[in-house]
């Protein structure tokens, strides 16, 4: 396959970059986003060609940034989009999807969409370690698939994590080292390490390639819906950078006439109060987030409180009309429990953060009752067990035998005289 | 007041390839006034129409200004600031 990149933008004033590993524009530091060349893909990129192709998020690879073929994460993305009639009777709405990352491969979440790109990019520059700054997630993924990848991974994290989400990290052999701080704190020292030695971090200087991974979550939105935008997407913020790549797929698919409706989607970002830059940007009308210094909230992998994309997320909500809202500890985990228990899915908080912010913003009447909403979940509840640990109701524990039981089930208990007559 | 910037490498071009420039003042907003004076290229770099750019992060001693004074950070002999570019992380 030859590349579509036709190069490197920065964000900020235009200034273009052929590829290579950095993530920011050297004259005002503004982030670098990948371009294509459209009308090239344009000829090739069609809807019968793509159907035929398998179900996972390589199906665009014209729209991902890489020289040749993945190297790395075949099987990743073609997650199910789920219409949640139940969980749309509860929030009183009509129509409802939900497009459930928390069953990605190989790590339960939209992470490895991301990974998958980077990590394959990693080695057409020819990196054979590479690292990232994670609040769980990424963390998982990086480990699982260098180690599938046979590359070495070191992975910072807040020495706070969950302990799952440190353990599902070192299980793949893993060097995972716990910085005494913050996620912010340990993003800065992985930048001024990628700065100083040229390592290949996945979310610093491959960054740019590594966020595009994300636009194939709305690319299969589009898809599963057949070929059309839904009115409304809800999306969880922690960096911000999901949400701008979820429009962004929409925003390619129309341009390129793979949906030919107009896109008027809008976007409503979702984060937990105890660390809300982007949602308090939006909801006091300022033009750039203000950082959160110590994040306190159950939701440790939104708990970034200065986010890279937050001043983009929120342009971008502003633009297509769309809100943003935040949600603290208990409405997270009443919105993990509505939505184990309408629809069957066991998401991580952010997912909880997901559903209760689109609860709270069908109420305030931001999104109307009668249009097409889709929820993002992008990571599993069994990496964050804790949070729903007291919860839940404890099993009932009863001796092993039928009167036992039927007692505890309250049915009646029958009489001897009901053994079978005949032998 | 011996003051020390580190200098990322992608701005090294504007200090010759030196990665570390020591500097003299009180706050941050002098030590960097006196790095430009040293250093006229990183002006247009970091800084636009008078005002830091919003993508380049400083840190006194690894703390983020933005959590302390801003601008008027006090620095004192022996501190370090680093640029640390924030397009990073999420």
């Amino acid at each position: 396959m030859s590349t579509f990149v036709s190069g490197m933008v920065c964000r900020v004033c235009g200034k273009r970059y052929p590829v290579s590993p950095i993530n920011f524009c050297t004259d005002d530091f503004g982030p670098l986003e990948v371009d294509y060349h459209y009308e090239a893909i344009q000829k090739v990129f069609r809807r019968e060609s793509l159907e035929r192709r398998p179900w996972t998020m390589w199906r665009y690879r014209e729209l991902l940034p890489l020289e040749g073929e993945p190297t790395v994460g075949f099987e990743v993305g073609g997650t199910p989009l789920i219409r949640a009639e139940r969980l749309a009777e509860a929030l009183g709405v009509r129509r409802l999807w939900i497009k459930n990352d928390a069953v990605n491969f190989p790590t339960l979440s939209f992470k490895d969409r991301v990974v998958a790109v980077a990590l394959s990019k990693a080695r057409e520059f020819g990196m054979t370690t590479v690292g990232c700054a994670s609040t769980g997630n990424l963390a998982n993924s990086v480990a699982a698939q260098s180690a599938a990848a046979g590359m070495e991974s070191f992975i910072l994290v807040p020495a706070d994590l969950e302990r799952t989400k440190i353990l599902g990290t070192a299980v793949y052999g893993a060097k995972v080292i716990g910085l005494k701080g913050t996620y912010d704190e340990v993003n800065r020292v992985c930048t001024q390490i990628a700065l100083k030695y040229g390592w290949g971090f996945v979310n610093v200087n491959l960054r740019p390639f590594y966020a595009e991974g994300s636009k194939t979550m709305g690319f299969e939105i589009a898809e599963e819906l057949g070929w059309r935008f839904p009115h409304h997407v809800v999306c969880p913020m922690a960096g911000g950078a999901l949400i701008g790549k979820i429009y962004k797929a929409f925003s390619e698919l129309h341009r390129l006439g793979l949906v030919t409706q107009p896109l008027t989607t809008r976007m409503y970002g979702a984060q937990a109060s105890g660390c809300n830059p982007i949602s308090e940007c939006v909801k006091s009308g300022r033009e750039r987030h203000k950082p959160v210094r110590k994040p306190n909230t159950i939701c440790k992998s939104l708990a970034i409180g200065d986010p890279a994309d937050g001043y983009f997320a929120a342009r971008l909500i502003r633009q297509t009309g769309g809100w943003a809202e935040d949600v603290c500890d208990e409405e997270i985990v009443e919105g993990m429990l509505l939505l184990a228990r309408t629809e069957g899915i066991f998401a991580e908080t952010a997912g909880g953060v997901t559903v209760a912010v689109a609860k709270k913003l069908i109420e305030q009447g931001r999104i109307p009752r009668d249009e097409e909403i889709v929820l993002c979940i992008t990571g599993n509840g069994l990496k964050t067990q804790d949070a729903v640990f007291d919860a839940v109701e404890a099993p009932a524990v009863i001796a092993p035998t039928l009167a036992a039981f039927e007692e505890y089930a309250g049915l009646r208990t029958p009489t001897r005289e009901a053994a079978p007559a005949v032998v | 007041m011996a003051i020390t910037v580190e200098i990322p490498s992608p701005l090294r071009e504007a200090t010759g390839g030196q990665t570390a420039v020591v500097v003299t003042g009180t706050t941050v907003a002098a030590a960097l006034a006196d790095l430009i004076r040293q250093h006229p290229l990183l002006e247009s770099k970091l800084f636009h129409e008078g005002r830091l750019r919003p993508y380049i992060n400083v840190f006194v001693n690894d703390e983020d200004i933005r959590y302390l004074e801003e601008m008027q950070t006090p620095v004192s002999d022996g501190a370090t600031i680093a640029l640390v570019p924030a397009v990073a992380g999420g």
